[in-house]
């Protein structure tokens, strides 16, 4: 019996011992005291519940049978009173049947503890219930503090889904030729459907797969969407966007992170779809009108797997008549499972293709066969869906696109010149880079596509007559026109002198005067007879013919139909164009 | 019965040790509680009460137990049994056992005061 007092009791907590019992209390609370613990007494129940609520102590030793209160209904009060807190409860008993010591269990009692008591017997069941309560307590704690971090990681989620929302926005995504389908699985899912109009007027589209969901692939998909938007408005092409892109993704993307994507642009000009696939499902291109889907193929590995020099690419070209439609997806359309784990694949995708008569309604047709299949399974990861159908170009034009304060947003007036050495010019083209400069402008931003066809002209011209001295009246006829681009080929791959400069005045208007942009294009070329030529030009109107059909006079008309004015100065190599908004 | 020593040396000698200087407390304690057990269980049988049986006889067995009052205690038990069973019938006989029981307790113990 006797017991080495508190060398290895653990931590000393403060024990109740309820007895009515005076000899067995006292005895108890001695032998408790020698393991180093702390000790209150109680005589009964009622005594036990109160000093629990007063002193709240960390282990209860109760006595069954007490006047007043019995250990039951005590047990039971105190369980109840200590909530999620565990205050483990030992029954001191030397009851023997069954059904009463079941009882002491059931009424929240953790052990038993018979008389005689065993110091050794008592030591262990106190120290057990300790380490017992003590765990309880951390798990607790740690179960709090989840969830309080779960609470704050909801709360900075929701503050960056608006920031990922204003960053990845869909852009045009409202226009009348597109519909979107996004999963809605979780707050970040990985998936990103991008939209955006040209200066030129054509469509980008692209819809991409991050690997991994939450914070790391919205990461990711934030200088995705930025590149994608920027250059998109600055009137670079799929060729030049996604190497940008995939250049991005590769310096910031973990190893294991990457995006599977499909970028498309569609010109509503042309009636051409220019598309590259790298790791999404096959996209269909749906020609309702001749019952035909065209499946086009990932070639390409995923955006931000390869180094610049590795990432190839070439797109491929489609015609697209008005009311084709192309559809984009993620892995989740082919991949959803039913109820017994079987994915909907892409067999059945065909099916509902073949099946479709009206073709306005396939989106929903796609959407709901999915949703049938799974029967109410969840929605996979990554189920978007995107579909871009073409339209004449008259019917696009209700572009909705946001600006954002530009880096020139308050400068009043400023010039600036930019000049190309003729090697230089031939094969770099400087639109975009101009642009992006006046794009700084906001108040010019949605004028870009119109600036856009006019630094085009203006630099064409300066390049192909200026400096390579093509003549443009060879573009009259069919054969001329020919020889102009088969001249301009081969001077393309020669070296030439020359030069040709941009000098740029941007004036901001004060509230009664607009604001007014000058674009004055000077190239080393001998120039030619102006004069002249404004001459024939006006006979030309005069006879009623449509100068706008006439190859060589097309740039300069339409440059007339934007501007204020446009003139040629000196010898005729300057052009000055006047653009007012 | 008579044959077992009334109190166990080895549980009090253990009690001396670990109660030091408040093993004569302890004593007086379960001396006093024991009276008035005695009296409870008395009270119970005269009045055909086994429920109050059945308690005093099972706090006093506790104690008895806890002090290596093992005889008592075992007597203690059969009263306690008696009572569970809701009867006082055969308790006075067994009570008369358990009071002559605690003289020879009381005399031994009572010499430790």
């Amino acid at each position: 019996m006797t017991d080495d007092a508190s060398t290895d009791s653990g931590e000393p907590i403060l024990i109740l011992i309820a007895d009515d019992n005076n000899a067995d209390r006292m005895l108890l609370e001695v032998l408790v005291r020698k393991q180093g613990h702390r000790v209150i007494t109680a005589g009964d129940g009622v005594e036990a519940v109160a000093a629990f609520q007063e002193h709240d102590p960390d282990l209860i030793l109760l006595d069954v049978m007490m006047p007043n209160k019995d250990g039951y209904e005590a047990a039971a009060e105190i369980k109840e009173l200590a909530g999620e807190k565990l205050v483990p409860i030992i029954f001191l008993t030397s009851l023997q049947e069954p059904e009463a010591l079941a009882k002491c269990l059931d009424v929240g009692g953790d052990d038993f503890l018979s008389k005689p008591y065993k110091p050794v017997v008592l030591r262990a069941k106190i120290r057990a219930f300790d380490r017992m309560r003590r765990l309880h307590a951390m798990m607790q704690d740690q179960r709090d503090e989840i969830s309080l971090h779960n609470m704050h990681m909801t709360e900075e989620q929701t503050a960056a889904r608006v920031i990922f929302d204003n960053v990845a926005h869909p852009g045009c995504m409202q226009a009348k030729n597109l519909k979107r389908m996004l999963s809605p699985m979780s707050i970040f899912n990985g998936d990103i459907a991008l939209a955006a109009r040209t200066p030129g007027g054509d469509m980008h589209v692209l819809l991409g797969d991050f690997t991994g969901h939450g914070l790391p692939a919205a990461i990711g998909a934030m200088p995705l969407s930025e590149v994608f938007y920027q250059m998109s408005a600055e009137g670079f092409g799929i060729t030049d966007i996604l190497p940008a892109i995939n250049q991005k993704l590769k310096s910031i993307l973990p190893a294991s992170y990457f995006c599977c994507a499909a970028m498309a642009s569609l010109s509503f000009v042309s009636n051409r779809m220019e598309i590259w696939v790298g790791g999404l499902p096959d996209v269909y291109l749906y020609h309702p009108q001749y019952g035909r889907v065209d499946r086009i193929k990932s070639r390409h590995l995923p955006l931000g797997v390869l180094g610049a020099s590795g990432f190839k690419c070439d797109t491929e070209i489609h015609d697209m008549e008005f009311g084709s439609r192309l559809y984009l997806w993620s892995d989740g359309i082919v991949e959803a499972e039913n109820t017994d784990g079987e994915m909907f694949g892409d067999d059945r995708l065909y099916e509902v293709f073949e099946a479709n008569e009206e073709p306005e309604a396939l989106f929903d047709e796609i959407r709901g066969r999915v949703a049938d299949y799974i029967e109410g399974e969840d929605w996979g990861d990554d189920t978007t869906m995107l579909e871009v159908q073409m339209m004449p170009a008259e019917e696009m034009t209700d572009t909705e696109v946001t600006y954002q304060a530009g880096e020139l947003l308050n400068a009043l007036e400023w010039k600036f010149s930019y000049e190309l050495p003729a090697d230089t010019a031939k094969n770099f083209n400087p639109v975009s880079l101009l642009l992006r400069i006046l794009s700084e402008v906001p108040s010019l931003r949605p004028h870009q596509v119109s600036l856009h066809t006019v630094l085009t002209e203006m630099y064409s011209n300066a390049l192909e007559h200026g400096v390579m001295g093509l003549d443009s009246s060879l573009k009259k006829s069919p054969d001329g026109f020919a020889e102009y681009y088969s001249e301009r080929a081969r001077l393309l791959n020669e070296s030439i002198d020359g030069f040709v400069c941009f000098d740029i005045v941007c004036k901001m208007g004060d509230g009664v005067e607009q604001h007014r942009l000058q674009i004055r294009v000077r190239d080393s070329g001998a120039g030619f007879d102006w004069q002249t030529r404004l001459a024939d030009r006006s006979m030309d109107n005069s006879s009623g013919v449509d100068v706008s059909k006439q190859f060589h006079g097309r740039g300069i008309f339409l440059l007339r139909q934007l501007c204020e004015s446009v003139e040629y100065l000196g010898a005729g190599n300057e052009a000055q164009a006047v653009y007012r908004w | 019965m008579n044959d077992q020593a009334a109190v166990d040396a080895d549980v009090l000698g253990a009690l001396k040790e670990v109660m030091e200087d408040q093993f004569g407390v302890l004593i007086q304690t379960y001396l006093d509680d024991a009276q008035v057990r005695i009296g409870e269980m008395s009270e119970a049988i005269a009045a055909g009460n086994a429920e109050g049986l059945r308690s005093g006889a099972h706090s006093f067995k506790g104690s008895c137990s806890n002090l290596g009052v093992l005889p008592l205690a075992e007597i203690c038990q059969k009263l306690e049994t008696l009572g569970r069973e809701g009867t006082t019938d055969g308790a006075a006989e067994l009570f008369e056992a358990a009071k002559t029981e605690f003289s020879r307790v009381n005399e031994l113990l009572s010499a430790e005061l």
